[in-house]
This record gives structure tokens, C-alpha cells and sequence, in this order.
């Protein structure tokens, strides 16, 4: 039993190599074919042309990166404000309801948050912005940042929580308002939580597949205003591995997509997680 | 640290100018924080209403027992309510004993020591990996390596992948929330490590460890990207009665968010109201899972004895 048990803790450890191995092998022969200069900074992506293929990611890392940052810019003021609301502002009673409330957003699932995009979202876009389509990076940045809250929310509350009792007492015994504490001690002294409650936020939108799929457009340009249409690396995957034969050109440049977003995913969880493991380690 | 540099106004019983000001900033900033967390509020609430309201009038008792007829635009979704619940029952009986075994590893054997660091991190990582490449691992893995096909096993066995980082995180809280004492008091009676886990530890926590099976169950229902490239078909009707209306091992299956997806930008001349009507069933289904967990931890906390 005891073997068992040991087995199934190395569990995590085999399925996050076994996810890496796996997507490599598929993408692995059109490795050598991929250089920085034709797959990361080439712009053109139409990799299913008869003749000359091009494999070019720029246009689709550019629509992930753009549409995360929008996303970012909307649900970490609000995210970050909740949690402080949460952690200090509200009576006990508020708080469990706002709790619940996160939960319950949290839970909604993307291909729902995709629907509501196309169906309620874009129509209110287009009469709001007057702009010709509904389906745009702002219409995805809004359900990348209604996805993402949730995490910037919990995550920064525990952080906001962390921080001991002790230094919100000696700031309100030196006759300091909630929010003189908030800004001059609690913030500083969390910052490094918050910090690592927005990046798991950024991997939340980067990693985010259906919503994105069905809410920004899909096209592989680069974006000129927030309101085009943009392609993410994530989508793509989701639109074109159907259509693409196994082991044919396109389908192996996908799989090489996916290793990149592994990857892109792992720095940025690694990175939050050094971040919190730093702070534990400086205040024991 | 630095000290809050605060200096209280001279005259102690008067108000002050300065005094006035801080208060004001005080309001502003409750309110300013109330709203943000208001924020967050409104769109659940009208999302979950607008998506009903709209839906209901697609909502009968055809549209949860028919087969779809016309490419999705006519009849109901019931061969997508079996496929995502075959979806679910099947992942969580691999992923719900590994995941809680998993947990028992972490929280009772493992030493504080570099190599518990890593498992750590890699259940933070497997929980961080986008969706889709879950699905990209799941076609290389069990569709292609292992030969299983697409099928609704190939499906499960991706979900209960993606889903173990949820049990493992909810098990290791539960487990964590037994007190120390609790285990020490049956080590001094002779128990083994094990055996206190058994009789003390696991049954002490089996209700945080439900919470965290249910939550499960949830996030299951709901994805997509993964079971779509490994074994939910667009479409696929099913005829028979009985208990076992897929083939978990050959057949492909139909699942509610996948019918959703397609429903919504692939079928044609579909009415507005069935989409919705998807739409709200399945938000309905997650929301009801999530209320269950949540509604079951209160009832727990409300009765806890330590």
C-alpha cells in the first residue's frame, strides 16, 4: 500500500513529462525545419499551401500576447481591488457571499464564456463601439479578464491574509485609517503574493482555449486597434488540428505550437511559484 | 518594512482639517474597492439570467430525451447529457484514486526536502497546462502511442489527467485540516503510518475530500478543448436503450460543451433559442455541482467537532 501511494505521488511528476514527451514526439520531425527566424518572427501563417507551406507564428504569439495584455489591463485593477475589499474592507457576512460568488465565477466553463462572447457580448460591442464586427480582441480580452478575476482574487486575498495581524495592529495604534493600512503596509508587504496572483491570472488567459476560439474573430493578422480580430496560438490548435492530417506538415507544426505554449505556461507558473517560496522563506 | 508616517492632528478632541481629509480618502476608497468587487458580481448575475431567460422557451421535455435531428437544429441533446456523463463517471474513477492517494503522499509521507518541492511543482504545473495541449497530449498519448483510437476512453483518460491537480489540492487540504494531535495520539498506541491514515486520517477528512470530488465533477462537465480532439464527436446519435448506450472502448460519444461549440459556430440555420437553451443546461449543471460542494462544506464547518 505504502508503495502504491508513493507510486501515485510521482504521479504529477510523470504526467507533466509524459504531456511534454508526448507533444514533442508528434511535432519533434518538423523541429529541424523551424528556426527562429521563419517560425517565431515570420508573420505569415498558412501552413496548409500546396507548394510553399508558411509556418510563420509571429501574427498568432503577437494575438496572444496582445489580447492576454488587454485582458490583464481590465481584471488586475479589479481583481486585486476585490481581493483587498475581501481581505479587509468587509464584514464577515459580505465577505462568505463574495467568496461564493468568485467560486461560482470560476466555475463557468470557457466554451460557456465563448458562447456569451458571441451571443451577448459581440451584439453589445458592435452598438456600443460602432464597429463593423462584434467578434474582436476586446470582446476576448472582456472573457479572458471575467476568467481570469477569480484566480487574481483568491490568490491575492490569501496573500493580503498572510500578512500578520500584528502589522495591521501597530499601524491602526498609530491612529491610521484601513485604507492609510491598506497602501502604506498591507500592499508593500504583500507584494509579492499580488504579484505572483497576477501572473497565475496571465497563465489562466495565455493558456485559455474555447473562449478565445470563439469570441476574437480568428484571424491570424496583426491587430491594428483593439476592436480587429485576432488569432491566438491556442485557438489555432483548437480550429485547424481537425483539419489536418496526421503527421502532415500542419499537423506537426500544431504540435510544435503546443510545446511552445507548454512552455510559455511553465515559466510563467514557475516563476509565481518562485515568487510565493520566496516570500515564505524571507518571513520564516 | 516601512512605518506608516502618520501625524495626528494637534488639537485631540477637535476635528481637524487633516483628520477630515483622511476620513474622506477612507470613504472613498471603501467605496472605490466595494465597487470593484460589486464588479464581479453583476456579470454572473446576469449572465446566468440573461442565458436562462433567453433559453427556457427551447427548454421541454423533447429537447432532454430526443436525439438531434437535422445536423443539431431540430430535436434534443440527450445522446450529449450520456456522453458527458459517461465523460465524467469514467474520469473520475482513474483520476479521483490516484488524485487522493497523490494528496495522502504529499501530506503524510513526504519530507520536507527538495524532491517534495518538485512534486509540488509539478502538480502547480500540470494544473497551469493550457487545455488544448492537455488535448494535443491526450491524441499523441492515447489516440495514436497507445492505440486506443478516439473513443470515449481516450476522452476520460485526457480528462482525469487535466482534473487531477483539483483533487490532489482539495485532498491535501482536507488531510492538512486533521490535527497533528489526532495522529500522534494513534501513533502512541502502536499504529503504523498507514494504519493511522485508514482508521484516523481519511475518515476525519472524507467529507473535504467528497468537496473536492464534486468540484471535480464540475470542471469535467465543462471542458472541451481536450475531449474534442480525443474522442467527442460532432455528432452521433444514439438508438438503443438501456445501460451501457456507448461503447466506452470503440465508440466515440457526444458531449454537452463540445454540442454547445458546435451548435453555436458550426451547425447551420439553428434558432437562437436552442443554443441558449444548451447553453443554459450546461451552466446549470456546473452551477448546481459547484452549489452541491459549497452548500455541502458549510453544512461540514457547521457541524466540525475540532
Amino acid at each position: 500500500m505504502e508503495l502504491l501511494i508513493k507510486l501515485c505521488g510521482l504521479s504529477a511528476i510523470v504526467f507533466v513529462f509524459g504531456i511534454f514527451f508526448f507533444v514533442l514526439r508528434e511535432g519533434l520531425p518538423m523541429l529541424p525545419r523551424l528556426t527562429p527566424g521563419n517560425f517565431l518572427f515570420n508573420f505569415e501563417w498558412d501552413p496548409s499551401a500546396s507548394g510553399s507551406p508558411k509556418f510563420g507564428v509571429g501574427a498568432l504569439l503577437i494575438g496572444s500576447v496582445s489580447v492576454t495584455v488587454l485582458a490583464m489591463v481590465i481584471a488586475v485593477p479589479f481583481g486585486l481591488g476585490a481581493a483587498v475589499f475581501v481581505s479587509e474592507f468587509c464584514s464577515r457576512k459580505t465577505k462568505e457571499t463574495l467568496k461564493i460568488v468568485i467560486e461560482l465565477l470560476a466555475a463557468i466553463p470557457s466554451v460557456v464564456w465563448g458562447f456569451i462572447g458571441m451571443s451577448v457580448l459581440g451584439p453589445v460591442i458592435t452598438t456600443v463601439f460602432h464597429v463593423p464586427l462584434g467578434s474582436n480582441m476586446f470582446n476576448g480580452a472582456v472573457l479572458l479578464a471575467l476568467m481570469s478575476v477569480p484566480i487574481i482574487v483568491s490568490i491575492g486575498e490569501d496573500s493580503l491574509k498572510a500578512v500578520p495581524d500584528s502589522y495591521r495592529e501597530a499601524a491602526l495604534a498609530l491612529g491610521a485609517t484601513r485604507w492609510q493600512t491598506v497602501y502604506r503596509v498591507l500592499l508593500p508587504a504583500a507584494k509579492n503574493g499580488l504579484l505572483a496572483a497576477v501572473l497565475l491570472g496571465v497563465g489562466r488567459a495565455v493558456g485559455e482555449t474555447m473562449a478565445v476560439l470563439m469570441a476574437t474573430g480568428h484571424s491570424a493578422r496583426i491587430p491594428h486597434s483593439i476592436f480587429d480580430p485576432v488569432q491566438t496560438l491556442t485557438a489555432t490548435i483548437a480550429a485547424e488540428l481537425g483539419e489536418a492530417r496526421q503527421g502532415s506538415d500542419h499537423y506537426q507544426v500544431l504540435f510544435v505550437i503546443g510545446v511552445l505554449l507548454f512552455a510559455i505556461t511553465f515559466v510563467v507558473n514557475l516563476s509565481a511559484d518562485l515568487v510565493v517560496k520566496g516570500i515564505r522563506k524571507k518571513s520564516s | 518594512m516601512s512605518t506608516p508616517a502618520i501625524s495626528v492632528g494637534s488639537a485631540p478632541f477637535a476635528q481637524t482639517r487633516h483628520a477630515r481629509k483622511k476620513q474622506r480618502a477612507e470613504f472613498v476608497a471603501r467605496c472605490f474597492f466595494g465597487a470593484m468587487a460589486g464588479a464581479m458580481v453583476i456579470p454572473l448575475l446576469l449572465i446566468v439570467g440573461y442565458v436562462v431567460i433567453k433559453g427556457a422557451p427551447a427548454m421541454s421535455w423533447e429537447f432532454f430525451t430526443a436525439n438531434p435531428r437535422r445536423g443539431g437544429a431540430a430535436g434534443g441533446i440527450w445522446p450529449a447529457l450520456v456522453g458527458t456523463l459517461y465523460l465524467i463517471v469514467i474520469s473520475l474513477c482513474i483520476s479521483a484514486p490516484i488524485g487522493v492517494l497523490a494528496a495522502v503522499y504529499l501530506n503524510e509521507y513526504a519530507k520536507e526536502n527538495w524532491f517534495t518541492r518538485i512534486v509540488n511543482l509539478a502538480v502547480v504545473n500540470l494544473a497551469g497546462v493550457p487545455s488544448i495541449v492537455h488535448g494535443l497530449f491526450g491524441l499523441g498519448a492515447f489516440v495514436y502511442a497507445m492505440h486506443f483510437g478516439k473513443s470515449v476512453l481516450s476522452a476520460a483518460l485526457t480528462l482525469s489527467i487535466m482534473t487531477l491537480p483539483v483533487i490532489i489540492a482539495s485532498t491535501k487540504e482536507a488531510l492538512a485540516a486533521v490535527p497533528l494531535s489526532f495522529r500522534e495520539a494513534c501513533w502512541n498506541v502502536g499504529a503504523t503510518r498507514w494504519q493511522t491514515i485508514r482508521r484516523i486520517v481519511l475518515p476525519n477528512s472524507i467529507s473535504g475530500i467528497l468537496t473536492g470530488v464534486i468540484l471535480q465533477v464540475s470542471r469535467t462537465a465543462g471542458e472541451t478543448a481536450p475531449v474534442m480532439l480525443t474522442g467527442v464527436a460532432t455528432f452521433k446519435a444514439i438508438e438503443g436503450s438501456g445501460l451501457f448506450l456507448y461503447n466506452p472502448f470503440s465508440e466515440q460519444c457526444m458531449a454537452l460543451s463540445m454540442h454547445l461549440f458546435y451548435i453555436r459556430t458550426q451547425a447551420s440555420g439553428v434558432k437562437e433559442e436552442l443554443s441558449f437553451a444548451i447553453a443554459a443546461t450546461l451552466l446549470g449543471v456546473v452551477l448546481l455541482v459547484n452549489v452541491t460542494a459549497i452548500l455541502f462544506r458549510l453544512f461540514l464547518r457547521s457541524r466540525k467537532k475540532w
